[in-house]
C-alpha cells in the first residue's frame, strides 16, 4: 500500500511549531518512515507547483501552523485544503489566532506608522514606506500585501481538526499521527487534546478556591510566588480555569501561571468570558462597586483572558478598526 | 538585455525573503536587493500590555530563538522597574543563556553553515544538506548533535518551563530557583558541551584548514568587507552574550564608542527604503552612505565574528586559545572575511559550554534568594544581549502602572541587513560574468549570505528562519529560466 501522503506548511508563525516537529527527535524518524511529505519547506525541497500539480483530496492530511496576515498565506491554505483529505490547524496561531492575534487591537496603518515613522531609532526625513511595487533603475522590486487583521485558519478554510498549544508538545503531536495512521479519529471539529480543563490535572487544585476569597488581585512581579499554592489563591490571574488540558501545566511547572495557549474546551465558546465568570465566582465582596473597584485592578483583562485567543473571540479586534 | 536572477528562499508564493540580483547588458552584475516580505507589527501590539507580560509575548517574534527574546525582555524590565536582580538569579539567566547558544551555534554548523564546507561549496544541492554531512562525518556524529540539542534544551525547559518560548523571567529575578540534583546535571551537560565544541573546532581545521581551496575561499576578496563591528563586552572588554557595555570598533580594529544600553539611540539609527519591509540601522555618527563600506560608512556588522572583533578576547581558557589561533592564522584584528563566522562561531560555542560550566559549578548558583520584588515607578526601560546572529535590543516605556505605551525592537539578523545585501552583491560581482551562472557559483553567492545565519523570523518579527533557499534565474519577461534550490 502507498504511504499517504503529508504536507506540513506554515502562514503567520514564528517557527516555533516547526522546532516543536524538530523536537520529536528520534520519533521523527518513524513519522518520516510511515508518510511520504509532499510539502514540507523548512526541512524538504519541494515546491507549490508540485502541490498544484496533484489530484484534489490526494494528500492525506495537511498540517498548517501561524494565522493568516498575508494574501499569499490565505492563498497556500485554499490550495492545501482543496488537496487535502484532513487539514489539522497546527498550534495556537493556526487555531485561536495566537499572540500575534494581539495585533487585532491595531492596524495595518498604525503599524506602518510607528514602525517606519515614529519609532525613535528610525531617521526617515522623506517619510518612506515599503510599497508592494517600486521601480528602481534596474527593474521593479514587488512585497506582498499585508492584511489589515489576523484571521485564524478556519476563518479562511474549513478545519478538521486542531492540535493545540504554543507550541504543541511532542506527545500530543505523536498521538495525532498515530490516530490519522490508524483512522482512529474523534469527530470533526474536534480539539485533539483532552477535553478538561487545565485546573483538573494542576498539581496546585487542592488549594484552587471554589468560593469566594480573592479580595485582592496582585501581577505576577509584585509578590513572591508562593510554589504550591494555586495561583487565583495567591490573587494572581491564571487562566487556568478557562483552558482546556493537555501542556503537562508546562507554566505551572516554571512557577508561573497559565496564560491559555490550549485555548478553551468544546463547552465553551469564548475563552476570555469564560474566565470572567469563572473569577467573578470568586471574588469576594459585598457589592457591586467593591466587586468593580477588583476587577478594575486587574491590569489589561482584554490583553490578558485573550493572550492567545482575540481573532477567535466574539470579540474578534477592536471594532474602530 | 537585462537579465534579474532572484534568490527566493522558498519561491515568490511560499516566500518569506528574497535576494534579486540584477545583471546588466553584459551580463554581469549591476545590482543587488536583499528584500524582507513581512512584518508582524510586535512594537505596536505590544503598547497596553502589561510590562511584565513582555518576556512572554516577545519570544513569539521567534520559535528559533524565544529563549533570546525571553531574556532581553526580562533584562528590559530591571532597567523598567529599576530593580537589581540577586547574584543567584543573574547566574541562573546567564546559564539557561549559555545552554541556549551551545544549542544554537553548533546546529548552524552541522545542519545549516556547515554543509557547504563539510560537503563542499559546489556539491550537487541534494547533498548539500544534513544528509550529506551526516554520510561524510558519519551518523554517530549526527547522533552526538541530536543528543547535545536535547541535553541543552531539557536545561532551559528545567527554567522556562517549555524551551518554545519560557516563562521563567521577572524584573528583578526569575520564577524558581535551582537544585542542587539539577546543578549536578547541568555541569555534566556543560562538560559534554565543552567536549563537543573542541570536537568542532576540529573537524573545522581538518576540513576547512588543512584544504588550500576553502583557505582560498575564507581569505579571499570575494567574501570581504571592511566595516565597523559592534558587540558585547564585559568590564575586561571579553566577549560577553548576556550582560555588559555595547562596543564598536572601526574598519582598522580602533575602538570608536564604548556605551551602556540606556544610550543605544545616541549609536544607532535606522534607514527605510520602499523596496523591503525591513529597516537598515547605521551608525549615526558616521551616517547613513548607502549600502558601501569604509570608515566613511555608517554600516557595522555584529553575530560572532563582529563579537571577537570588538572584544580583546575571550573570558575562559579553551576558547580564549581558540581566538588566538583565529587571528594568528587570518592575520590579526579586526578579520574582515565574512566566511570567519563560521569559525568565530564555533569559538563562541566553546566559550558558551566553558562559562556554563564555570557557572553550574558556582556554588552560589543554588541560593534559593532569587528575586527582588520592585518598588519603584516604572517608566523606561532597555535591555539588551548578544542573541546568536547578533546584538538585540528591546526598548519599552510605560506609564506608572507600568503599561507599555511604547516599544521599540532592534533585532539581530537586521543589524546585518546592510551588510549581507552588500555581502551578496560583492559575491555575485565575483562570481557571476558574462552571464555565465552555474550552479555551483550560485551556491558561493548564497554562501555569502548563510555565514551570517539570517533569521527571517527576527528580521521580519514573523516568520521562520531556517527556510531552504531556492535561486530562479529570470529572464528580463520575468518567466523562470531555471530553478535552483537548497536546503
Ligand atoms: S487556576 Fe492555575 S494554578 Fe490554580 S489549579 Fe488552575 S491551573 Fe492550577
Ligand atoms: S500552562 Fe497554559 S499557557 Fe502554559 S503551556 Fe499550558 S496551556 Fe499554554
Amino acid at each position: 500500500m502507498a504511504k499517504p501522503k503529508v504536507a506540513f506548511y506554515w502562514c503567520a508563525s514564528c517557527g516555533g511549531c516547526e522546532e516543536a516537529v524538530v523536537d520529536l527527535a528520534e520519533n521523527i524518524l518513524k513519522v518520516v518512515e510511515a508518510v511520504e511529505f509532499v510539502l514540507w519547506p523548512v526541512a524538504m525541497d519541494f515546491k507549490i507547483k508540485d502541490v498544484e500539480a496533484l489530484q484534489d483530496g490526494e494528500i492525506a492530511v495537511s498540517f498548517i501552523n501561524g494565522g493568516i496576515r498575508t494574501g499569499e498565506q490565505e492563498h497556500v491554505a485554499k490550495l492545501l485544503r482543496k488537496k487535502s483529505g484532513l487539514v489539522v490547524a497546527f498550534g495556537a496561531c493556526a487555531h485561536l489566532g495566537g499572540v500575534p492575534g494581539l495585533a487585532n487591537f491595531s492596524n495595518r496603518d498604525r503599524i506602518f506608522d510607528y514602525v517606519y515613522h515614529k519609532s525613535p531609532s528610525v531617521d526617515n526625513p522623506e517619510r518612506i514606506v515599503p510599497q508592494e511595487k517600486t521601480v528602481v533603475r534596474e527593474g521593479e522590486l514587488t512585497l506582498p500585501e499585508f492584511y489589515n487583521t489576523v484571521h485564524t485558519l478556519d476563518q479562511v478554510i474549513d478545519v478538521d481538526y486542531y492540535l493545540p498549544g504554543c507550541a504543541p508538545p511532542p506527545d500530543l503531536i505523536m498521538n495525532a499521527v498515530e490516530a490519522i495512521l490508524t483512522g482512529n479519529l474523534p469527530e470533526k471539529g474536534a480539539v485533539l487534546s483532552p477535553d478538561k480543563s487545565l485546573c483538573d490535572t494542576c498539581k496546585r487544585k487542592v488549594t484552587k478556591p471554589e468560593k469566594t476569597v480573592i479580595r485582592e488581585i496582585k501581577r505576577v512581579h509584585e509578590v513572591m510566588l508562593d510554589p504550591e499554592k494555586c495561583f487565583l489563591d495567591q490573587g494572581i490571574i491564571c487562566v487556568g480555569p478557562a483552558t482546556r488540558d493537555g501542556c503537562g501545566e508546562r507554566c505551572i511547572n516554571a512557577n508561573m501561571p497559565c496564560r491559555g495557549c490550549f485555548g478553551p474546551t468544546s463547552r465553551v465558546d469564548d475563552q476570555g468570558a469564560k474566565f470572567l465568570s469563572a473569577l467573578a465566582s470568586i471574588i469576594d465582596a459585598d457589592s457591586e462597586d467593591a466587586i468593580n473597584k477588583i476587577t478594575d485592578s486587574i491590569a489589561d483583562p482584554a490583553g490578558i483572558f485573550y493572550f492567545y485567543s482575540l481573532p477567535a473571540s466574539m470579540l474578534k479586534r477592536r471594532l474602530d478598526i | 538585455m537585462s537579465k534579474r536572477i532572484t534568490i527566493d528562499p522558498i519561491t515568490r508564493l511560499e516566500g518569506h525573503g528574497k535576494i534579486e540580483i540584477f545583471l546588466d547588458d553584459r551580463g554581469d552584475v549591476d545590482k543587488v536587493y536583499f528584500q524582507v516580505p513581512e512584518l508582524r507589527g510586535f512594537e505596536i501590539f505590544s503598547v497596553g500590555r502589561p510590562a511584565e507580560e513582555m518576556p512572554r509575548i516577545t519570544p513569539k517574534i521567534c520559535g528559533v530563538c524565544p529563549t533570546t527574546h525571553h531574556i532581553c525582555s526580562t533584562k528590559a524590565l530591571d532597567d523598567l522597574f529599576k530593580v537589581e536582580p540577586p547574584p543567584a538569579a543573574k547566574k541562573l539567566r546567564e546559564l539557561m543563556y549559555s545552554a541556549f547558544m551551545l544549542e544554537d551555534h553548533t546546529l548552524h554548523f552541522f545542519f545549516l553553515g556547515g554543509p557547504d564546507f563539510v560537503v563542499g561549496p559546489s556539491a550537487p544541492p541534494a547533498e548539500r544538506n544534513i544528509l550529506g554531512v551526516i554520510a561524510k562525518v558519519g551518523l554517530e556524529i549526527a547522533g552526538k548533535v541530536i543528543k547535545l540539542r536535547k541535553e541543552c534544551r531539557d536545561i532551559i525547559t528545567l527554567f522556562g518551563g517549555r524551551v518554545i518560548h519560557p516563562v521563567c523571567g521577572l524584573p528583578g529575578g526569575i520564577s524558581k530557583p535551582l537544585t542542587e540534583d539539577d546543578r549536578q546535571r547541568i555541569a555534566e551537560v556543560a562538560k559534554g558541551g565543552i567536549e563537543f565544541a573542541r570536537f568542532a573546532l576540529q573537524i573545522f581545521d581538518d576540513v576547512v584548514l588543512k584544504n588550500k581551496e576553502y583557505v582560498a575561499l575564507v581569505t579571499g576578496d570575494i567574501y570581504r568587507h571592511e566595516t565597523y563591528y559592534m558587540g558585547m563586552v564585559d568590564k575586561n572588554n571579553k566577549v560577553n552574550f548576556y550582560d555588559g557595555d555595547i562596543r564598536i570598533v572601526t574598519p582598522e580594529g580602533k575602538e570608536f564608542a564604548k556605551f551602556k544600553p540606556r544610550e543605544y539611540l545616541s549609536h544607532i539609527a535606522e534607514r527605510v527604503e520602499p523596496w523591503t519591509y525591513v529597516k537598515f540601522p547605521y551608525l549615526r555618527k558616521v551616517g547613513w552612505k548607502g549600502f558601501s563600506e569604509g570608515i566613511e560608512s555608517g554600516v557595522y556588522r555584529v553575530a560572532p565574528l563582529a563579537r571577537l572583533n570588538v572584544s580583546d578576547g575571550m573570558a575562559t581558557p579553551l576558547a580564549q586559545a581558540e581566538y588566538e589561533r583565529m587571528y594568528e592564522t587570518l592575520g590579526g584584528k579586526p578579520v574582515h572575511n565574512t566566511l570567519a563566522f563560521h569559525w568565530a562561531r564555533l569559538i563562541e560555542a566553546l566559550y558558551a559550554a566553558e562559562r556554563m560550566h564555570e557557572l553550574a559549578q558556582d556554588r552560589e548558583i543554588t541560593d534559593p534568594h532569587v528575586r527582588n520584588i520592585p518598588t519603584s515607578t516604572p517608566q523606561e526601560g532597555i535591555g539588551i544581549v548578544e542573541a546568536p546572529r547578533g546584538t538585540l535590543i528591546h526598548h519599552y516605556k510605560t506609564d506608572r502602572h507600568g503599561i507599555i505605551t511604547e516599544a521599540n525592537l532592534i533585532v539581530a539578523t537586521v543589524n546585518n541587513a546592510a551588510a549581507i545585501c552588500m555581502s551578496i552583491e560583492k559575491a555575485a560581482k565575483g562570481l557571476i560574468r558574462g552571464g555565465k551562472v552555474s550552479d555551483g557559483l550560485l551556491n558561493m553567492v548564497e554562501m555569502a549570505f548563510r555565514a551570517y545565519d539570517p533569521c527571517f523570523a527576527c528580521a521580519t518579527h514573523s516568520l521562520t528562519g531556517r527556510t531552504p533557499l531556492s535561486v530562479n534565474i529570470r529572464d528580463s519577461g520575468g518567466s523562470i529560466i531555471r530553478t535552483i534550490t537548497r536546503q
